[in-house]
């Protein structure tokens, strides 16, 4: 991956979208009741784009997000994501993308308790298959996420600001094309927000990184360059 | 970085680690417990019957080659018969009475015996002078806190420790043919008979010879008896190992199956994370099969560690056992151990490998 998360195998013209979704629908089975999350999403983010998705509880926003993620496949509709095609993916090329495309922060920072902030980071790269061994650029993300001197803590011994601080260290640390972000703030208080908000609109200045965050909160969502409203599984 | 993973996941559940390690030693220490005594009590009886110094026995018709004799079929008459026979320069019969469990005591014509194996090697005293003496070898003597003069009451009758012997040789307890045989009842009987030739290169020879003339006895060299001291010549002792390991396996499949089926519904979050970052379904896995195959790897330990406990228990416990340290078993139970505990991973495993990511990281 260079740059910017071109694909190396598959070079992408730079101003088309990173993530183009079209006609995309998804639907659950509760029992007998079909429960229709997604009902035909159209959606482009350009490439380094900062964009909000905003919309209440129920709205699809999260469904959207696992699907973009590669967390659980669509029902119907396209999704590409880096010139991939979600929908020609099997379980194994969505781990891939995973892997080494999108990088997630979590609403419940979602650490793995028993390891270390660094080890948390570092078993990412890992999975990637890369070196475990920071780069400087790296150590300089850490200070300016300001948790360079909390990287031998485990979870449990972090703020919730730091723990996010963490989680978000470890979403940039294998270079993904895209951040997805879900609430990254819905756990943290107003001031902790705020920073934390401040770092994901930094960390996009800075590197450039695409970043798609889900949110209800629309003081959250004006960090973002732009901000799309979702309800009743449709963007409005 | 994997195994830091793994080695981090056994240690935030101290206690259930503890117990898995411990169940799985449990199970080692099981079996290496039942081969050594196994084995030791097979070597130690092959070493007392090498320290007899003849080149042919002679036991009763349907005699177990392992295992206490009985019967005193063979009449002191033979003793002259068989010294007439070719090459047989020494003959002399016992007598055996079991006494519970591994414990029998041998009725013993002294001076003949002595002269075809050398005598007993005594620690102190010496062999029996009164018909109510009786020898005993160390380890008897240690197990019983028997002494010179101590009293010891076997088969209603009281004995007088007269002599303690270093042992390997016939019996652990050895008192007068004759005093054995009226307290049997077969005055003038014998349980066996062994001889001794002029030249052990014969004993093949006269062996076969024997077999002609008394073909309802049974007749080895010592060499053949030797070779038949294995557990697999043990009726019942094989299967009883093979039913231990089956135990075994049985008690690690569970042990393990619970602690790990219950590590993957309280890790339902942390695996859905792993996955969520791109760890695949076989990472996954791979990691629970790691931890499995180091619990296990650590009950071995612990349970050879325990087994020289077992060992050393059982020097001082009055049980007559004798438990050899079967190195070659460590190899073995450390193998039964981890296929049972591979097996109680397999459940878990595909649990945690069928989870699903979205459901996983919404688990509280």
């Amino acid at each position: 991956m260079s740059e910017g998360g071109v694909s190396e195998t598959q070079p992408m013209d730079a101003a088309a979208p990173i993530i183009r979704v079209r006609g995309l629908t998804k639907t659950y089975h509760v029992g007998d009741v079909e429960v229709h999350a997604l009902r035909g999403v159209d959606l482009d983010i350009a490439r380094g784009e900062f964009v909000a998705i905003v919309g209440s509880s129920g709205s699809g926003k999260s469904t959207l997000f696992h699907i973009l993620g590669g967390l659980t496949p669509p029902t119907s509709g396209t999704v590409t994501i880096d010139g991939k095609d979600l929908g020609d993916m099997g379980n194994q090329q969505r781990t891939d993308l995973r892997k080494s495309t999108v990088g997630f922060v979590f609403q419940k920072y979602n650490l793995l308790p028993t390891l270390s902030a660094e080890d948390n980071i570092k078993i990412v790269e890992y999975i990637g298959g890369r070196s475990t061994v920071f780069t400087p650029e790296f150590e300089e993300v850490l200070r300016l996420l300001g948790i360079q001197d909390r990287m031998k803590h485990k979870p449990r011994a972090l703020s919730g600001g730091q723990q996010q601080r963490v989680a978000i260290a470890r979403g940039i640390v294998n270079k993904p094309a895209i951040l997805l972000a879900d609430e990254p703030t819905g756990n943290l208080d107003s001031q902790n927000s705020a920073a934390v908000l401040g770092l994901i609109k930094d960390l996009n200045q800075r590197t450039g990184q695409t970043i798609l965050m889900i949110t209800h909160d629309p003081e959250a969502a004006a960090y973002a360059s732009r901000t799309v409203h979702i309800r009743d599984g449709k963007i409005v | 970085m994997l195994n830091k993973l793994i080695f981090a996941n056994l240690t935030h559940r101290p206690v259930r680690t503890l117990l898995s390690v411990l169940a799985i030693a449990v199970e080692v220490t099981m079996i290496l417990t039942l081969v050594g005594v196994s084995h030791g009590t097979l070597d130690s009886t092959k070493e007392r019957a090498r320290g007899i110094g003849a080149d042919i026995v002679v036991r009763p018709p349907n005699s177990q080659v392992i295992g206490t004799l009985s019967s005193s079929p063979f009449s002191e008459k033979y003793i002259p018969l068989l010294m007439q026979q070719p090459h047989v320069e020494l003959a002399t019969g016992t007598v055996i009475l079991g006494i519970g469990g591994f414990d029998s005591m041998t009725g013993l014509d002294f001076p003949a015996f002595n002269k075809m194996s050398g005598g007993f090697a005594y620690a102190t005293g010496g062999d029996p002078v009164s018909d109510d003496d009786m020898i005993v070898d160390e380890y008897y003597a240690r197990q019983k806190h028997l002494q010179i003069g101590s009293k010891r009451t076997l088969q209603n009758h009281t004995w007088n420790i007269s002599g303690i012997f270093t042992g390997g040789k016939l019996t652990r307890i050895g008192v007068k043919l004759s005093t054995l045989q009226a307290l049997t009842g077969t005055p003038g009987h014998l349980t066996q008979i062994y001889l001794k030739l002029n030249d052990p290169k014969y004993a093949d020879q006269v062996a076969d010879g024997l077999k002609v003339t008394l073909h309802d006895d049974q007749i080895y060299t010592m060499d053949a008896l030797m070779s038949q001291f294995s557990i697999s010549n043990v009726a019942m002792l094989k299967d009883f190992i093979w039913v231990v390991i089956a135990v075994a396996v049985i008690v690690g499949f569970i042990v393990v199956f619970m602690a790990m089926y219950t590590a993957v519904l309280e890790r339902t979050r942390e695996i859905g994370i792993i996955k969520a970052v791109g760890g695949s379904s076989g990472l996954v896995l791979s990691i629970l099969l790691r931890e499995t195959l180091l619990l296990a790897v650590l009950g071995t330990g612990v349970g050879i560690v325990l087994t020289y406990g077992a060992q050393a228990l059982m020097k001082y416990y009055p049980g007559n056992l004798v438990q050899e340290t079967v190195y070659i078993w460590w190899l073995y139970a450390g193998l039964i151990a981890v296929v049972g505990a591979m097996l109680g991973a397999i459940v878990p495993g595909y649990k945690a490998v069928q989870q699903d990511v979205t459901e996983a990281l919404s688990y509280e």
